[in-house]
């Protein structure tokens, strides 16, 4: 089949408005038609879009879920989180491929399956989890795993599949404000409408509302300094580009709260004066898509977007999602306007920052989903009532994604300041041993930490956190957190380009047991360049784990070393491989003998 | 008045909207860098001019000078660092300086010379990289490729032609050529274009010219590229 029959290029472009900014979306809708992205298309698009092939090219190429060889009709991506792995995700990848007679990134002979890895995909609390061509799958087992392998079989279209594979319950366990209350759409608006901006950007000033994306930015500041700056257009961002592993609170909002989310966007629209917002949803959440969209055309109708919003003559502003193509990078904020640009997700340099130079070089805000889900309540009910919870430095509630070795894995909302015990009592983890939190950029905070807070002055979280029982092996966790980091880096700097792929050497160089203290120290090195050196947080966190995971659980690294001195890391066996090849030799002389 | 900032003591007199390096380099100091060049828009990849700027590390090449501001430079423990970030451009690429017609007018190795590199220190990649001799003047060396960006931007700022850019992520992010074919041959690439002289390595070159100056009577075989002006770019003469 050539994508001439199936991929109508013409009509994708023409859909995207014929802009080179809406790139990966353009990429994204040639890939689900096609199948690949063949390097013919990038000429056709090269033309349609009147720029240079080696742009389309560079972009095609940077985003993981991007591919110019086929991957069949199904294409079957694993999710790779340690939590996955520890609900044995290896052994029923296997098992899976044992059942289609399939080796993992190879396209099956009949041309029809291809299975693969990738990053987390937002389920940890249903791991393990895999994508079928882009939909997320739940909780897998070996009988889930036998019905996808007979609809394959029966080469059954992904419409026809039975709808319970994609049902992903939304976990709630402990609701709050954000997730336990019900929401009138419109009523953040009216409220807005009826105080003023400015009396509503005094509110989120008063609620001291603090970016829910990890970094803690005052959102009130952020908003007003947008407002302040001057440019042709003013845009508003959600990111929804929940990458962080263990993380998937924002899945669940915008399932289940999509409206708290959108009107928080339209009340950050009026204050800074946009008439254009975006959601960056990560492409691992295609499954929400429609859901969303219909949520937006339902608040079209209820003139909550559009023209004249409530009736207000001067108050338009309409959002459009975009969806990721599986880049973690496209997290951090400028990146992700670089990918809105149709550009590879590259972080740029700062200053300036997006609130005075961002989307197209316009001022623009970008906010976390669940900040503007808090921004809409305050506007709602006031910045005291949301001031009231938390701690004085973190105001209001937090969102936590709780996974690993509980009972209870899931949401919990709750008032800043709660101690990592009480969620671990709450989730039932009675045998926790390590907690990361917020992910693998985190921290990881040993059993002796457990009285320590989630709040910005203590635990400052975007809202993973992953629970490690006795049993598991702290080394194994950061090992696979270094190899996410190694696959993740965007490549623009030397210290995360080349750090992070030299981190992740030495920790397979020591899970095979060929380790010394020389490794050690060489690892903390690598975490001192990346520290000062990387260009973003990526970067400058990527060997958090490792180190933190040598500081506090040290016997996992000590019983791995060799030597306590220098082992090398060439592999003299390794080396003949090549000629063991050519010459078809496997005997026992064609290999040297392992020191005793 | 003229507005100051002190770089390792030294008083450096710098313009509104001037970055560290170029006021840096205007006085006469030396900060080492790769991918920067004064002709270009700053790119701050190369992060070898990281400075120290009032206890916050930073690009001296995308950084704002600003009035009073202390910015250290030529301390043991930034060039400590330095020579580590050297160290990886050489490990993660293919770099072969007693072979390369490049040696002696290369900045990497004039830099690891500065830098007092002795040993690439950590563990070779050894990546399996594309040459392309396809066309007709150029040679692109990609095993010496440390994705600095000077010819993609020279190219694209300069000669107005995209023939380069650069493709994937991470560790496996290479250089691209504008063409179906992937090869140099198949785009608008000529000789005289400022694409093909900028490269700070051996990476793109001038086909039949790498002997003309023999290997020990080139630049950086005499001068410590601190001491050599204007980016240490020595201009190939045209015949």
């Amino acid at each position: 089949m050539s994508d001439y029959d199936v991929c109508d290029l013409p009509g994708i472009v023409a859909r995207w408005h014929h802009d080179p900014a809406n790139l990966v979306q353009i990429l994204r809708n040639v890939q689900e038609s096609c199948g690949t992205i063949p390097s013919d298309t990038l000429d056709r698009l090269a033309k349609l879009l009147d720029v240079p092939r080696v742009r389309i090219e560079s972009t095609a190429s940077f985003y993981a879920f991007f591919h110019a060889e086929s991957h069949g009709a199904y294409e079957i991506l694993f999710s790779d989180n340690v939590i996955d792995q520890m609900a044995g995700k290896a052994e029923l990848k296997q098992y899976f491929c044992e059942r289609l007679w399939l080796e993992p990134r190879k396209l099956s002979e009949d041309g029809l399956v291809y299975v693969d890895d990738t990053a987390d995909i937002g389920l940890a609390d249903q791991a393990p989890a895999m994508l079928v061509n882009g939909f997320a799958v739940p909780a897998l087992d070996k009988s889930r795993l036998d019905l996808v392998a007979e609809l394959i079989r029966a080469q059954k279209p992904l419409a026809e599949w039975p709808p319970m594979l994609f049902e992903i319950p939304d976990n709630i366990r402990q609701p709050g404000p954000l997730t336990g209350e019900a929401f009138t759409p419109g009523a953040a608006l009216k409220a807005t409408l009826a105080r003023g901006t400015e009396a509503t950007l005094a509110e989120v000033d008063a609620a001291s509302l603090r970016g829910r994306g990890g970094a803690g930015f005052r959102t009130a500041t952020k908003w007003a300094s947008c407002r302040k700056a001057e440019g042709r257009a003013h845009y508003v961002v959600c990111n929804a580009d929940e990458g962080e592993p263990g993380t998937f609170k924002d899945r669940v909002l915008l399932n289940s709260h999509a409206d708290l989310v959108f009107e928080g966007m339209t009340v950050c629209a009026r204050v800074i004066g946009a008439r254009r917002g975006f959601v960056y949803l990560r492409g691992e959440y295609k499954n929400l898509l429609e859901k969303l969209e219909s949520v937006l055309a339902r608040r079209r109708e209820a003139n909550l977007l559009g023209q004249a919003i409530l009736g207000e003559a001067d108050f338009d502003f309409d959002i459009e999602i975009h969806l990721g193509a599986g880049a973690y990078i496209c997290g951090e904020e400028s990146a992700l306007i670089e990918s809105l640009e149709g550009k590879p997700g590259k972080p740029r340099n700062r200053p300036p920052f997006p609130d005075r130079c961002g989307y197209r070089n316009q001022p623009t805000v970008v906010n976390n989903v669940e900040t503007f889900a808090c921004a809409a309540k305050i506007a709602e009910k006031g910045g005291a009532w949301f001031a009231a919870m938390g701690t004085p430095q973190s105001a209001g509630s937090k969102l936590i994604s709780v996974s690993g070795d509980c009972q209870r894995p899931g949401v919990y909302e709750y008032s800043f300041g709660v101690t990592v015990r009480q969620v671990l009592i709450d989730c039932g983890a009675e045998d926790a041993h390590a907690v990361q939190v917020s992910g693998p950029s985190g921290t990881c905070i040993s059993f002796r930490e457990f009285d320590r807070r989630i709040a910005f002055e203590d635990l400052a979280t975007a809202g993973a956190f992953m629970v490690f029982s006795r049993e598991r092996d702290m080394f194994e966790v950061a090992r696979n957190f270094t190899h996410f980091f190694a696959h993740e880096s965007c490549g623009f700097c030397t210290p995360c380009r080349v750090g992070t792929s030299l981190l992740r050497n030495i920790m397979d160089k020591l899970a095979a047991g060929k380790g010394s203290a020389y490794d050690m120290n060489e690892m903390k090195h690598i975490m001192h360049i990346l520290r000062g050196m990387a260009h973003c947080g990526l970067g400058h966190t990527a060997a958090n784990p490792v180190v933190q995971t040598m500081e506090k659980f040290p016997e996992a690294y000590e019983r791995r070393l060799k030597r306590l001195d220098f082992e090398p890391a060439f592999d003299l066996d390794g080396a003949l491989a090549t000629a063991r090849l050519i010459t078809g030799r496997d005997d026992e002389w064609a290999h040297l003998a392992e020191e005793p | 008045m003229t507005k100051t900032f002190t770089l390792d003591g030294k008083t450096i007199p710098f313009e509104e909207g001037e970055t560290i390096m170029e006021a840096a380099a205007a006085a006469g100091v030396y900060i080492p860098h790769l991918c920067h060049h004064p002709e270009f828009k700053p790119h701050g990849s190369c992060k070898l001019c990281t400075v120290n700027i009032g206890g916050r590390l930073g690009a001296a090449c995308t950084n704002q000078a600003a009035e009073g501001m202390k910015v250290e430079s030529e301390t043991a423990a930034l060039n400590a660092d330095r020579l580590a970030l050297t160290q990886m451009l050489f490990v993660e690429g293919n770099h072969v300086c007693p072979s390369c017609e490049k040696s002696g007018n290369c900045q990497l190795q004039a830099v690891a010379y500065h830098l007092g590199m002795l040993t690439p220190h950590f563990t070779h990649f050894y990546p399996a990289r594309d040459v392309d001799a396809s066309h007709p003047d150029v040679l692109l060396e990609r095993n010496r490729c440390i994705l600095c960006e000077l010819c993609v931007r020279a190219s694209r700022d300069v000669d107005g032609k995209n023939v380069f850019g650069i493709g994937g992520r991470g560790i496996r992010a290479r250089l691209i050529v504008n063409a179906a074919s992937g090869r140099l041959a198949d785009t608008s690439m000529s000789v005289t274009d400022r694409a093909a002289e900028v490269c700070p390595t051996g990476a793109i070159i001038r086909k039949r010219h790498g002997f003309t100056i023999p290997i020990g009577k080139r630049l950086y075989d005499h001068h410590d590229i601190a001491e050599v002006p204007v980016a240490g770019i020595e201009r190939p003469k045209r015949d």
